[in-house]
């Protein structure tokens, strides 16, 4: 059954085709909004049927395993969770709402065909599908401030956005160059033979830039802080985590590539690391607003995520992929505060959460157990994770980089304990309560439960993680 | 599992000890109304601290292995196991831990008015947390809990603090988890050379010079910042100062005894040659501790900085007694941690409620209150003394022991820490004065009331003990022995000829 095999992206397909249709009408954004959710729950389900599927389609350039199936759940969950929570979507106008669920829906389509693509061009393509979608969500927000901030973002975006495009397709020119082929798996196998090639590393780290730029490694950052700040909170809320998972199941697709050969790729990617790790969690110390802040500590994260791969082995890929799942959840947690704190959709100062905890104790808590959690305080999956990493790579031989990793994790803890002490030790002062809905609050309670079960049972995930990796090995 | 006698009571009692705390901070969470939340809590801490009583009735003192012991798997890829069990170093320090709970409970009951079932949730986890860490036999489950008692413990400063509280709980966050990150790497750099996170199997490996020193460094760094040892002393007193009198208590009496806890449990067995390297240099730090604690304590007006500084000079003396690697020595040195929880404690609690009253804890503000107070000044003074290591209160025969052992193994070091037992007296005695008599004039405190029934019971059980172990410490000791010279064992180093002058002496 070979239409079961493409049913996720199918259901996401013939969603934004409805969505389409809806926005060229007069229908209200409620309609689009209600049409969105459970367009993303069905989604869900839809990809929890069809885990165990395995087979390849469109002349072999499209695959499904048990990798990209789970990928494809977890980035489906992560979107009903953005949907969830953004019930108001308060910074964007009403009368483009119908647009900004469709283009929302197209970025989704293009991850999940992403992370099921073995073939170059497909790949190109599927990115692409997903990026742009993504560059209109930005200057959608409404002009609050009379300074286009969100304009300017969306052309940052851009510009950093296809540069990093046109370094990947660089990469892939070399790639097909060397071998002749744009299939990773007659690829792989001429790739293995001249891995002491330097043109053969060139193209893989060329390649691995473009993905470096999604999930925001140095020196791919820089797009980060200002389109974080630019976008609308729930767009933020998108940007900052779904693409990102999608990000790390390609690059441990394509690091896996280089094998034992790859010394050259190992040692670049120990400075990327290293470089994105101090630079995210420096920078991070100074912020005042929370989604700059948030932007830079995913800086950070990316790097202690490369930890993963710098093994390149299937342990540490599958920490990776743990790692990446934890701060995904811990991610959408703290981005579920920021938009049921901003009253209007305002950007946040880390003061305005003064008195948090007055004002509402569950966001309070939930904010705190993200922020523990990231800085990788137990027992959070932000420890487990870090833990795990810093294991795999202590056990390839990288302790300067552990060391360097365990340092970070000291330097990082400031600025997220910053956050705790605002919500906790301050008066509210003036500041009114937070009213949050029935369903916002069972989404928090649900991620705090999930944030800190990975935490002290890790195995399951860690497990399945191990599964999706080895069927890509 | 050769280290470990499986618990034979018919019921997991180390685990129903850990998580009897957290389910009732579960089941507080659906409770309404503030009293009944601390009746709750009261009951939840006086029914944990009654269980553990029936882990001294049946401890085995003949046997060094760890007893009431519980394995199961826990994170299968790692080898990761839950691993509980006590030996004579853990038991006392469970059964300090426990007593003193329910204690803090009663001393917030008036202190804590906001948000009192949050309070008593962060409590109720703190003692789950700090049961699990001296019970903990896997290097993982100790970290976890050893990290995760950072946050309630943050939240007890940085929400019910004093004035400084922010400035307080960051520092004690910062400087606490800076010190264990390292600690962590250590852990990792262990098991992967053993492949196990089991503590008692990773003692007594044939490790590398370098690699020792290493690993003792990194678990030197989190243990003495935990102590804490004299230059990473700087977030105690902050802390202290604006802690709430049951966050400050806990920190005194448990959280500091990790630290020490720590160095017996991991440096000390785990990297024994690195050990006998650095014991010079830690025995002069230790001294200087002292010196510089006692010092500085001379020069208090706050009377909780006064005490935490006192707290520096006592733990000086703790590290003393472990460094010198003797019977004498080490199990003075863990008497002594129990004799500071229930010291240091009572007096952490005296000061609070002075500052119910008069909401200062000026020296000059509470100058006097001897005429209006009589029962108060009472409990005042036995724990002064006992804080000076008057003979015939529990820290004289800790302090006794710890000289002891180290005049057998480093006379001029020890010569040097013994002045530190004057300063303790004079700043004692300082306070003491001033707040039983004070100046011929004094602030007006003829409005205060003198201890009520509820303030007594907390004060007495701590007075209770300050006497046992002060005249009998017998069966103190007695569990501790076997242990302790199983750990002298581990280390390499002779137990002294002090062993049968120090029989003699004590009963």
């Amino acid at each position: 059954m070979k239409l079961m095999l493409f049913a996720p992206e199918l259901v996401l397909l013939l969603g934004s085709l409805f969505l389409f249709l809806l926005s060229t009408g007069k229908a209200g954004s409620k309609k689009a909004r209600a049409v969105t959710l459970g367009l993303a729950l069905f989604n869900v389900l839809v990809c929890l049927v069809c885990l165990p599927l395995a087979g390849s389609l469109f002349y072999e350039a499209y695959r499904i395993d048990f990798f990209s199936q789970l990928i494809k759940l977890v980035m489906a969950m992560g979107f009903a969770v953005v949907l969830l929570f953004s019930t108001e979507l308060k910074g964007i106008d009403d009368e483009i709402r119908p647009e900004y669920y469709l283009f929302l829906t197209l970025s989704m389509l293009g991850l999940t065909m992403l992370v099921s693509s073995v073939e170059l061009l497909t790949m190109f393509i599927a990115l692409e599908l997903s990026s742009y979608s993504l560059y209109i969500l930005v200057p959608m927000r409404d002009d609050r401030t009379g300074l286009r901030m969100q304009m300017e973002s969306a052309i940052k975006y851009i510009l950093f956005g296809v540069v990093a495009t046109g370094v990947m397709l660089f990469g892939m020119s070399y790639l097909f160059g060397l071998t002749g082929t744009t299939y990773l798996i007659y690829l792989l196998p001429i790739l293995h033979q001249m891995m002491g090639n330097p043109a053969a590393l060139v193209a893989i780290a060329m390649v691995l830039g473009g993905f470096f730029f999604k999930l925001a490694v140095f020196p791919f950052h820089s797009w980060v802080p200002d389109v974080y700040q630019g976008a609308s909170n729930e767009t933020t809320a998108f940007i900052a985590s779904v693409p990102k998972v999608a990000a790390v199941a390609m690059l441990i697709r394509l690091t896996a590539m280089a094998t034992a050969e790859g010394q050259g790729l190992v040692t670049l990617l120990i400075v990327l690391s290293v470089c994105s790790m101090f630079y995210g969690n420096l920078v991070a110390l100074q912020q005042t607003d929370m989604k700059r802040m948030l932007g830079f500590s995913g800086i950070a994260h990316a790097g202690y995520v490369l930890l993963g791969l710098v093994t390149m082995q299937e342990v540490g890929f599958a920490t990776s992929l743990y790692y990446i799942i934890g701060y995904l959840l811990m991610n959408l947690a703290a981005f579920l505060v920021i938009c049921k704190v901003s009253a209007k959709g305002e950007n946040l100062e880390v003061n305005d959460l003064s008195g948090l905890h007055q004002r509402s104790p569950l966001l309070a808590l939930t904010l705190a157990i993200s922020m523990f959690s990231m800085a990788g305080i137990p027992p959070f999956v932000g420890f487990m994770g870090k833990f795990m990493l810093l294991t795999g790579a202590f056990q390839t031989g990288h302790l300067s980089l552990v060391i360097l990793a365990a340092i970070n994790t000291a330097i990082s803890i400031y600025y997220y304990l910053s956050v705790v002490r605002v919500t906790y030790s301050t008066s509210p002062e003036d500041r009114p309560a937070v009213v949050v809905g029935g369903v916002a609050k069972a989404v928090s309670v649900a991620l705090v439960m999930i944030i800190i079960a990975m935490g002290l049972f890790p195995d399951p995930i860690l497990q399945l993680a191990t599964y999706a990796v080895r069927a890509i090995l | 599992m050769d280290f470990l006698i499986m618990n034979e009571m018919g019921f997991p009692i180390l685990s129903a000890l850990i998580f009897m705390p957290l389910v009732g901070a579960l089941i507080l969470l659906c409770i309404p109304g503030d009293t009944a939340a601390k009746n709750w809590t009261l009951l939840v801490t006086v029914a944990t601290a009654l269980l553990s009583l029936s882990l001294y009735r049946n401890f085995d003192a003949t046997t060094a292995q760890y007893q009431f012991g519980e394995h199961a798997s826990w994170i299968s890829a790692l080898n990761i196991n839950y691993t509980l069990g006590i030996d004579g170093i853990s038991l006392l320090l469970v059964l300090l831990t426990t007593c003193i709970m329910p204690l803090c409970v009663l001393g917030s009951w008036r202190y804590i008015d906001k948000r009192v079932k949050e309070f008593m949730i962060c409590l109720l986890l703190m003692e789950t947390s700090m049961l699990g860490v001296f019970m903990a036999l896997d290097f993982i489950l100790f970290y976890l809990l050893w990290e995760a008692m950072l946050i309630p413990m943050y939240l007890l400063i940085a929400v019910w603090g004093g004035p400084r509280k922010v400035y307080a709980s960051t520092k004690f966050f910062l400087y606490t988890l800076a010190g264990s990150v390292l600690l962590l790497v250590a852990i990792i750099g262990l098991y992967l050379d053993q492949g196990t996170f089991s503590i008692p199997t990773l003692m007594g490996q044939d490790y590398s010079i370098t690699f020792q020193v290493v690993v003792f460094l990194a678990f030197f760094l989190a243990f003495a910042i935990k102590v804490p040892m004299f230059p990473f002393h700087t977030w105690l007193p902050a802390a202290h100062v604006e802690a709430p009198t049951a966050g400050s208590v806990i920190l005194a009496s448990i959280l500091l005894k990790m630290g020490t806890y720590g160095f017996l449990r991991f440096c000390l067995p785990i990297t024994p040659e690195a050990t006998l390297i650095f014991v010079p240099y830690i025995l002069w730090l230790s001294v200087v501790g002292i010196l510089y604690g006692g010092f500085t304590a001379l020069a208090q007006q706050d009377m909780k900085k006064l005490i935490a500084y006192s707290s520096v000079g006592h733990m000086g003396f703790v590290t003393l007694g472990i460094f010198v690697l003797n019977q004498q020595g080490i199990e003075g040195a863990l008497l002594q941690m129990i004799n500071h929880g229930v010291t240091t404690g009572a007096l952490f609690f005296c000061v609070g409620m002075i500052y119910e009253r008069t909401h200062s804890r000026e020296l000059d503000a509470a100058a006097g209150l001897g005429k209006f107070m009589p029962i108060y000044v009472t409990f005042l003074a036995f724990f002064s003394l006992s804080s000076l290591a008057f003979p015939g209160t529990n820290s004289f025969v800790g302090e006794f022991l710890i000289l002891v052992g180290g005049f057998a193994n480093n006379k001029i070091v020890t010569a040097f820490a013994i002045p530190g037992a004057v300063l303790a007296a004079a700043y004692m005695f300082r306070m003491l004065q001033r707040v039983v008599w004070g100046r011929p004039v004094n602030p007006d405190h003829s409005g205060l009331s003198d201890l009520n029934l509820r303030e007594m019971a907390t004060l007495a059980p701590l007075l209770v003990f300050v006497f046992w172990i002060g005249l009998s410490p017998g069966p103190f000791l007695k569990v501790m022995h076997v242990s302790v010279t199983h750990l002298i064992e581990q280390v390499g180093g002779g137990s002294g000829g002090a062993v049968s002058i120090a029989r003699l002496m004590i009963p």
